[in-house]
């Protein structure tokens, strides 16, 4: 961090009012939270008289389902980095032929909406039985982690110098040893940037969580959220508690990973 | 082999879509194909019905709409944003990651809080707006027919501003400071020194953005359903809540894919677009 300049502080003044208009919506939301049920949608511009019955409903009716997307996002995380991370390294590294083409591939997966996709997998899902399971959620929620791990992945280790990794080969190591023991944690921060969209991408996901989950058995938070307005607006306090909780994972990554939020968002669109 | 997995599944979550979604558009593929297994081949007539169905030009008029009005708020809000945060101040490292919120929350979670906070009658929104003697009775944010749009934009706005924010000011601060000394030694104004300077160099990161605005907008399904679930009486309704609605509400898969592979079309006609820009901004 910079060390701040003594005037500026009128801009700072501006900047907070800016920020106190665009995060309103996430006062709000915790605000609604904290108010005491009832069908009114109105509560207070404050939660004077903090309640926290929507919380108890939330976690009672909705606990399974923080968890399915916690299982979910990991599982998510550990296959995008596992898959993308040797094949950013082989696109970085070795000199194929087709890198371009590959590469141009990654990018136009980034461009394929989501519900083509789920359109194509509902019938082979149905066959194989993957609706209604963590594994198909897995799989097919990795379809924004792994091309998005590969392009960050890959933009990282080009900037590997090379003799590092041939000092590792002089040594003895074949290509994999190589990998593993010097690419890998050299390449730490990148795989946590990468990890943490990865992560984000999978618990925020609503479209695979709809059309990939008909029971209860297997149900995202996401799509908690979204049966819930239906079933429950009665306990609008609920329902914003669900929200809340849904949304913490992101507040706590942004707080822990500033960092890595920033790199990630910049190196995943314009590198 | 280091690329083999990672291109096998790629293949399989992206290649095999790809090639079934043509395949189902030429089908009369819907539940009854889940116990039969039969699906028989229809030619033209999933795109036939679907293009010609007067919900389709009223979708494909709302998803034009639905993207122009999103991209163009999200990308001056967030150049407004970025040329402010590119002053010195403090805290403004701080204020920077804290906007950044929106984006990351997930979207029902936020579209949720926005459908409370649009409610015609006790709205926040609408008690604000009457509390300043703006409006005098409620606006119909969502049962509005023009409304429900302007709404879904605005929700749209909201989550796509920081993103926009967040890579403009990257490009921002790769225009080299002398550039602008120099431009402020030819007597250049703020308005010249954006006009001869900032702009000209920001182009390739403008390309990028916008581009990706119009990829990002046309696949957004989630904030619609939740806010509006594509009405009143479709006004709400895009191509990707319309392809949505065709497999997974009237489980006619055929005409669904049909539907998504218009998108796809489009999406990707962009993405060629965007690939042209991308790989300016490279080799700028």
């Amino acid at each position: 961090m910079k060390r701040a300049p003594s005037r500026g502080w009128p801009s700072t003044i501006i900047g907070v009012l800016l920020l106190a208009v665009m995060l309103f919506p996430v006062y709000w939301m915790v605000n609604a939270s904290l108010q005491p049920a009832g069908n009114t949608l109105r509560g207070g511009w404050f939660p004077l008289h903090p309640d926290f019955s929507g919380y108890a409903t939330a976690l009672r009716d909705q606990g399974t389902n923080l968890v399915t997307s916690l299982v979910v996002a990991l599982g998510s995380v550990a296959l995008s980095l596992g898959l993308a991370a040797p094949a950013a390294y082989a696109l970085a590294h070795f000199p194929l032929r087709g890198t371009d083409l590959v590469l141009f591939g990654v990018l136009v997966t980034q461009m394929v909406p989501g519900i083509a996709v789920a359109n194509a997998l509902y019938g082979s899902y149905n066959d194989l039985g993957l609706l209604n399971s963590h594994l198909g959620l897995i799989l097919a929620d990795s379809t924004a982690g792994v091309p998005f791990a590969i392009l960050v992945l890959r933009s990282f280790m080009r900037s590997i110098p090379k003799e590092i990794i041939e000092a590792a080969r002089v040594d003895g190591a074949g290509n994999w040893r190589a990998f593993r023991s010097v690419v890998l944690p050299v390449s730490a921060n990148a795989l946590i940037t990468a990890g943490v969209f990865t992560f984000l991408f999978t618990w925020s996901d609503f479209l695979f969580a709809l059309t990939l989950t008909t029971t209860e058995t297997v149900r995202p938070i996401t799509l908690g959220i979204y049966e819930y307005i239906g079933a429950h607006t009665n306990r609008w306090n609920a329902v914003m508690a669900t929200s809340v909780l849904a949304s913490a994972p992101a507040a706590v990554l942004l707080a822990v990973a500033q960092r890595y939020v920033a790199t990630g968002t910049t190196s995943g669109a314009v590198r | 082999m280091f690329v083999v997995p990672a291109g096998t599944y790629l293949l399989l979550f992206f290649g095999y879509p790809s090639v079934k979604n043509v395949v189902m558009s030429f089908q009369q593929y819907t539940t009854t194909t889940f116990y039969t297994g039969a699906a028989p081949f229809v030619g033209l007539r999933n795109y036939a019905t679907v293009l010609s169905s007067e919900l389709f030009s009223q979708a494909l008029v709302t998803t034009a709409l639905f993207a122009a009005g999103s991209i163009i708020g999200q990308f001056v809000l967030g150049l407004a944003m970025a040329l402010f945060f590119q002053r010195r101040f403090p805290l403004n490292g701080v204020l920077r990651s804290l906007l950044m919120l929106p984006w990351l929350l997930p979207l029902v979670a936020s579209a949720t809080t926005w459908k409370w906070m649009l409610d015609t009658d006790s709205g926040v929104v609408n008690d604000a707006l009457g509390g300043l003697h703006l409006v005098s009775s409620g606006v119909p944010w969502l049962t509005g027919t023009s409304e429900a749009l302007v709404s879904v934009i605005l929700v749209n706005i909201w989550v796509g501003v920081p993103f926009n924010t967040a890579i403009l000011y990257g490009g921002l601060r790769d225009i080299p400071p002398h550039l602008y000394e120099a431009a402020k030694l030819d007597g250049a104004g703020p308005v010249a020194s954006f006009r001869h300077v900032t702009w000209p160099l920001l182009r390739p990161v403008v390309g990028v953005v916008l581009v990706l605005g119009v990829v990002y907008t046309l696949k957004v399904l989630d904030i619609i359903l939740v806010v509006t679930g594509g009405g009143p009486a479709n006004a709400t309704q895009t191509l990707a809540t319309q392809s949505y609605e065709l497999s997974f509400q009237q489980f006619d898969f055929g005409r669904g894919a049909a539907m998504s592979n218009v998108l796809i079309v489009l999406s990707l006609v962009f993405a060629l677009v965007y690939l042209r820009a991308h790989r300016r901004a490279l080799h700028a």
